[in-house]
């Protein structure tokens, strides 16, 4: 099979890349429409405070002001893009909870006369405390940040347990109980958010935006202004970088909009990127405590995980997020009792979301870390170890989550070769035994491992309903082209080129041939959204039963010109005909004349919604996903014992994608995914002081550059999966996850410190060397968890070894329909 | 305060009145509609708005127009000649070097002044030349890739690879 594809699997240029290197590629901040306006926000520089009064008629009375707006002049309703999570307000009325949160917006002649005019708003602030750990928020439940929730300041408190884990534990050979902490990060993409919004004279509302979610924010605006959702259209330019931190509806936007409406002019906001730290939605940082049991050769008996975290100041995404530090782990290794306890605290922070992994490298890194120890202690090498206890493919796990196919194995055994594992693991380790005096220099080399698995898409949308999460639809044009309109957002990770290669497949086209029209709610099918790495199943399913029922058409109007049968037909280089008399064959755009002629209009839908197989109980809807991917890392640095200084050497990785639709892309998306977690390792961290963010800039908030960026080896490991578009899950989130625990086992193996917390810097280094030359535990991490109540867990019976489902209901897959 | 000035942007001459103040990324995107000239920050520390003056590249959101009269500054915009990309834009293209493409015209250019200067540089060395450019989506890997490609293609014996 895979030999015959002409497009898939070859590593062709995205369809938008030469738009992107000639710099024609117009993001939101770069429209321009006539009479715009520029609008600001003006933000809480206090962390927590009650709002005492607002003036605004200084400002409105600088020339050069189109208009000044605060909340009360907003609908009064509060909104949040999970329906559990109802609690922003665009522009605060009555109290702030962080620094950065928006109380009022201008609209002026110019970004300098709305920013003068922001200095000129009088805002009266009541100063609360602010609560900036998750120790704080449980320690103070006299100050609450926000009124609802499962307790003072607990935003949620969820407790699922499958199987009678204690008692596997007490069965246990080896039981071991570690304590991680993983510090928030943020995405840092390269473009600031920025809205233009035109509510014209018709009385209908514009919105471009650089978001990743147009159909959530078209769903949302409605409701937040109180505008029909028919006369609202919200089309997401191309966004310079996402990795979900353009996915909730943001204030700037809502903003935009309200001033529009007001003045009859377009108004663009576009946030600095001090704003960008604040609007945030990035990773949590998360508390987490592991408890896991295992049999004298390494199999896990049964695991007990504990994560608190925290939430920042709004729900945001943060329910959902709560769920994934728990529910993805089983997928990895075979794991037959499971229970998780997790809590997300508010604390006076921004709010967190989905960053790359959504929830996930948290605990992966707990995890791994504690496999790595428990692989020492068993006498276990950790790749064999792995090995050993990889999960079942098309079976279930603890928590009835359904798992097709399986490249773990193939992955270990790809970066264990190529890294060459076997012989560096005993060749560091023996000269970490020899000690170097104190003049030479102390260099000490380490390499690690880690695995990890990752979903290919959330098996239910953010709200309720029956409906596909991905459409397509596709017309045919009598010049040989094809339109392809999806609701999907290009964020750089390739969905519109996905949407070219995938009909111009299946209609033996070029996919220059094929026209992309993406995320425009008043053109295309919904496509619920870039996250969750859902985009090229979903869309890539949609797009190939769409592509297909043309070709159906078509082929049915080619056979009774051809006098022969349809299924005869072949579609390719732009011709349709019969094999065995190729010369007969008709060019394409001939073909779609007589489909035309034969049905009329040649445009054709395609839809997608992900199997139901969610688990029967409460939260079992958060972790299905039609398939998963797996990858494994291995990670050979150099740590210097004089300054702690770690040193990346290489990076071996390697994916199981399915197929490799676009190995070029997918490629792209692994080295992306292995920077990003290198990132977090080592050096990004969100850290606060006095309830400030300590470094809202790009030159004091550390990211990887090129010199920190290291080789990094990419291996494709293929499943053809029965789920995906032509076999192919996902590669945007997935390899992030395994880098960064490998990391840490990797500086273990070098100089014997454990690092159970991230991200690892020299100090932290330093520190472990120092506990281990005194002779105690070189270990650098918590020490103290929070007195806390987890709920009396939901008791759900394992369904681990089960076969999978291979009868679920699967909506609008019926081709014929 | 507003000045006259005239600056030469991607071999034109434009004659400006612009405030004082306004940076070179102002008036090339908001003036000139210059739009491929990104900003990341506007504080110097990201590279993604770089442009070449006289083949040097440079912070546009530091600079002052003012100051550049006489100066030749180069665009993302006017790195193809007519209609043929230039070789590191195409080796981009070709090679995935470009996914969200933010920052890919200030690492463009930063490239571009580089081969100009080593026509053959070693990995390390392009690594090093652009290290004051973050890119969020690629790993740098794909960059590194092209601007070795490009470098070949732009040898003499490598016009055909």
């Amino acid at each position: 099979m895979k030999d015959q594809f002409t497009v898939v699997g070859q590593p062709l240029p995205k369809i938008d890349a030469w738009a992107k290197v000639t710099g024609e590629t117009r993001y939101a901040d770069d429209l321009v429409l006539p009479r715009m306006a520029f609008g600001k926000l003006l933000r809480s520089p206090h962390a927590h405070a009650r709002i005492r009064a607002i003036d605004t008629s200084r400002a409105r009375a600088l020339p050069g002001v189109y208009a000044v707006i605060t909340g009360h002049d907003l609908p009064r309703v509060k909104f949040g893009i999970l329906p559990v999570s109802q609690d922003e307000e665009a522009l605060c009325t009555e109290k702030v909870r962080m620094v950065g949160d928006a109380v009022a917006a201008v609209a002026a002649v110019d970004e300098e006369t709305a920013d003068a005019a922001c200095r000129l708003i009088d805002v009266e602030y009541e100063p609360l405390p602010a609560l900036m750990s998750i120790h704080e928020s449980l320690a103070h439940p006299e100050v609450r940040i926000h009124e609802y929730g499962d307790g003072p300041n607990v935003h949620k408190n969820v407790a699922l347990q499958f199987g009678d884990v204690e008692q596997a534990l007490a069965a246990s050979h080896l039981v071991r109980e570690d304590v991680f902490y993983f510090e928030g990060n943020t995405h840092l993409p390269m473009e600031q958010h920025a809205a233009v919004a035109h509510f014209g004279p018709d009385g209908k509302l514009t919105l471009w935006s650089s978001t990743q979610t147009p159909h959530y924010v078209h769903r949302l605006l409605g409701k937040i202004l109180d505008l029909p959702g028919a006369h609202i259209r919200v089309i997401a330019a191309p966004v310079g970088g996402g990795f979900g931190g353009k996915l909730d509806p943001f204030a700037h936007e809502i903003a935009a909009c309200k001033l529009s409406q007001l003045i009859g002019r377009p108004v663009k906001i576009a946030c600095t990127r001090e704003e960008v730290f604040y609007i945030h939605r990035g990773r949590h940082p998360v508390l987490m405590w592991i408890r896991t049991g295992f049999t004298r050769d390494g199999d896990i008996t049964g695991c007990h995980l504990r994560t608190w975290l925290d939430g920042g100041a709004y729900g945001s995404y943060g329910v959902a997020s709560t769920f994934y530090t728990g529910v993805i782990n089983p997928v990895t290794y075979k794991m037959p009792v499971y229970k998780f306890e997790g809590a997300r605290v508010f604390t006076n922070k921004p709010p967190c979301g989905p960053k790359r992994g959504h929830g996930t490298p948290q605990p992966r890194f707990a995890l791994e870390c504690q496999l790595d120890k428990a692989a020492e202690q068993l006498g276990l090498d950790p790749a064999d170890l792995r090995k050993r206890i990889l999960q079942e493919p098309f079976t279930k796990t603890a928590n009835h989550l359904t798992v097709t196919t399986i490249g773990l194995g193939e992955c270990i055994d790809k970066v264990v070769e190529a890294s060459g594992w076997r012989d560096k693991r005993a060749r560091f380790a023996a000269a970490a035994k020899t000690s170097k005096p104190l003049w030479q220099s102390r260099k000490r080399k380490g390499i690690g491992i880690a695995g990890s698995a990752y979903m290919t898409g959330a098996g239910t949308a953010i709200y309720w309903n029956n409906m596909p999460h991905s459409g397509v639809v596709v017309r045919a044009d009598r010049s040989g082209g094809v339109t392809i309109l999806c609701g999907a957002t290009d964020i750089g990770q390739g969905s519109d080129s996905i949407l070219a290669y995938l009909p111009a497949e299946v209609l033996g086209l070029d996919p220059k041939d094929v026209h992309v029209h993406p995320a425009d709610t008043s053109l295309t099918p919904v496509d619920l959204g870039s996250y969750s790495s859902r985009v090229t199943l979903m869309c890539g399913v949609a797009a190939i039963q769409a592509a297909t029922r043309l070709r159906t058409a078509i082929a049915r109007a080619v056979a009774a010109k051809l006098e022969v049968a349809p299924e005869q037909l072949v579609f390719r280089e732009r011709k349709v005909g019969v094999l065995d008399d190729w010369e007969k064959a008709m060019p394409f755009a001939q073909a779609v004349e007589l489909g035309e002629a034969m049905h009329g209009v040649l445009a054709f839908p395609g839809s997608y919604a992900p199997p139901k197989r969610a688990g029967k109980y409460k939260g079992g809807g958060v972790g299905p996903s039609p398939c998963y991917s797996y990858s494994a890392c291995v990670v050979e640095l150099t740590v210097d014992e004089d300054t702690g200084w770690i040193e990346l050497d290489d990076v071996w990785i390697a994916h199981d994608i399915g197929r490799a639709l676009n190995p070029l892309l997918v490629e792209g998306q692994v080295e992306g995914s292995i920077y990003m977690g290198i990132g977090e390792a080592l050096m990004e961290g969100q850290v606060f002081r006095k309830g400030l963010h300590k470094h809202p800039s790009l030159l004091e908030y550390k990211s990887p550059t090129t010199l920190e960026t290291p080789p990094i080896h990419t291996f494709l490991v293929e499943t053809d999966d029965p789920e995906g578009p032509f076999g192919a899950k996902e590669a945007g989130q997935g390899p992030l996850l395994p880098v960064i625990p490998a990391i840490a086992n990797a500086i273990y193996h070098a100089v014997g410190v454990r690092m159970d917390e991230v991200p690892i810097t020299p100090d932290m280094v330093l520190r472990g060397l120092e506990l281990k030359r005194q002779g105690k535990p070189a270990r650098i991490g918590p020490d103290r968890l929070p007195l806390f109540r987890f709920k009396e867990p939901l008791a759900v019976e394992s369904a681990f070894g089960q076969p999978a489902d291979a009868v679920a209901v699967r909506p609008f897959a019926d081709p014929s329909a | 305060m507003k000045t006259r000035i005239t600056l030469t942007v991607n071999s034109e001459g434009r004659e400006l009145l612009v405030p004082v103040h306004k940076t070179l990324l102002e008036v090339l995107r908001e003036d000139l509609g210059l739009i491929g000239t990104k900003h990341g920050c506007e504080l110097g520390e990201c590279g993604t708005c770089t442009v070449l003056v006289d083949g040097e590249p440079t912070l546009s959101c530091l600079a002052l127009p003012a100051d550049l009269e006489g100066l030749a500054i180069t665009t993302v915009e006017g790195m193809a000649r007519g209609g043929e990309l230039h070789p590191l834009q195409q080796a981009f293209a070709e090679l995935g070097a470009a996914q969200c493409g933010y920052c890919t015209p200030g690492i463009l250019l930063t490239a571009q002044a580089l081969l100009a200067d080593e026509p053959q540089p070693s990995r390390g060395r392009i690594r090093e030349a652009l290290a004051g450019n973050l890119c969020r989506c690629t790993g740098y890997t794909k960059i590194l890739d092209a601007v070795e490609l490009a470098a070949l293609r732009m040898s003499p014996s490598g016009s055909r690879v």
